[in-house]
């Protein structure tokens, strides 16, 4: 065992040195507590492999198995594991503890009911992501082969796609948490753009009208905290921007 | 499609573009007085009035006035739709600020116009 380790430690030279982090994390479960509170868990990083905030969970998960979060591929791309950590909505498979300091907050994302600790109820997210009409509508006869993009037209995709819908944009955003019955939000938003974008889809016209409302899209108030957060690396904000100029384009 | 009676134009697409032009009448008529001022030194009673008994300054006070009450409206009805949330409460705020922004708008007419 002690051989083991010895090697371990020698071929791992770049290995981060141990720490004792203290990690904060919001406790919740509505059929024990009365109400919310936050639970501290010390642990040392040489107690567990990998260096990403999911590593650190599992690790406590070991030691508490009461402790509650959802997670799946934990390589930032099924959007499982978003939660708020230090303040900032992020993805924990993908988030290092190594750019934080000893004492770590983990939080749920915030504006949505939460099922137990960092477990949020998405369904109002969800609802929104419906209205975008998230599907390619298509109204002409079908070709005998595929639909097919120019190389340009397939570009205009890019940057839009890529949304795992892990809900770090739209808790992140003001409007939202105020109107999450009404506005839309960043991710629902920028997924109406990629379909109006879309040079195979024959309904940009009917889309652009749904959102012309006070609050559905125009409820946005270019915060940009979205584009803050996004761990994807998207621009929700540029997308609305771009759902406005069509809508202009198209209505003066 | 959601729909909201208090809303200037009950168009999210509209209301946006009145803000948006309405603020650069605003920025336009703050920019021409800030320099009229710092043009006109020491400034005088007199200077003052003949300002405004030009035609052409007149009608830019009344353009930024009637901006100032669109675009107060606007952001007056996202602020209150986002933090008000009983709808009866929020309709008589609503309806308080509007009728106070066109009282504004008449006074200030008067006073431009010198009516008595």
């Amino acid at each position: 065992m002690a051989k083991t380790n010895v090697t371990l430690t020698s071929s791992n030279a770049g290995m981060p040195e141990d720490r004792q982090l203290t990690v904060s994390i919001y406790r919740y479960n509505p059929d024990v507590d009365k109400k919310p509170y936050t639970q501290d868990y010390d642990i040392h990083t040489s107690e567990f492999q990998g260096v990403m905030m999911l590593d650190l969970l599992e690790a406590l998960k070991i030691k508490d198995p009461t402790l509650g979060f959802r997670r799946s591929c934990s390589e930032g791309v099924c959007g499982s594991d978003g939660m708020n950590i230090n303040g900032k909505n992020r993805l924990a498979c993908v988030t290092s503890y190594l750019d934080f300091s000893n004492h770590i907050t983990i939080r749920p994302l915030p504006g949505l009911p939460v099922v137990r600790d960092l477990i949020v109820d998405m369904t109002q997210f969800y609802k929104q992501y419906e209205k975008a009409k998230p599907f390619l509508q298509n109204k002409n006869d079908p070709p005998v082969r595929e639909r097919l993009q120019s190389i340009e037209e397939r570009n205009k995709l890019d940057g839009l796609y890529e949304c795992i819908l892990c809900a770090c944009c739209t808790t992140s955003c003001p409007s939202f948490w105020w109107n999450p019955d009404k506005f839309m939000g960043p991710a629902a938003l920028l997924w109406a753009y990629r379909f109006v974008a879309d040079s195979r889809d024959t309904q940009k016209a009917e889309r652009l009208e749904a959102l012309e409302d006070p609050f559905s899209m125009f409820r946005c108030r270019t915060i940009m905290n979205c584009v803050d957060v996004c761990p994807k690396g998207l621009n929700p904000t540029k997308a609305i921007a771009h759902l406005r100029d069509e809508m202009l384009k198209d209505t003066s | 499609m959601l729909r909201s009676v208090t809303s200037l134009t009950r168009s999210g697409l509209r209301d946006w573009l009145v803000q948006r032009i309405t603020a650069i009448v605003l920025a336009g008529y703050v920019i021409f007085l800030v320099g009229f001022f710092m043009l006109n030194q020491p400034m005088s009673f007199g200077l003052w009035t003949a300002l405004f008994q030009n035609g052409f300054m007149r009608i830019f006070t009344f353009l930024a006035l009637l901006s100032m009450v669109y675009h107060t409206w606007v952001g007056m009805w996202t602020v209150l739709t986002d933090y008000i949330n009983c709808p009866r409460f929020r309709l008589l705020l609503v309806i308080v600020i509007v009728l106070s922004l066109f009282s504004y708008l008449a006074w200030a007419v008067a006073i431009v116009w010198g009516l008595r």
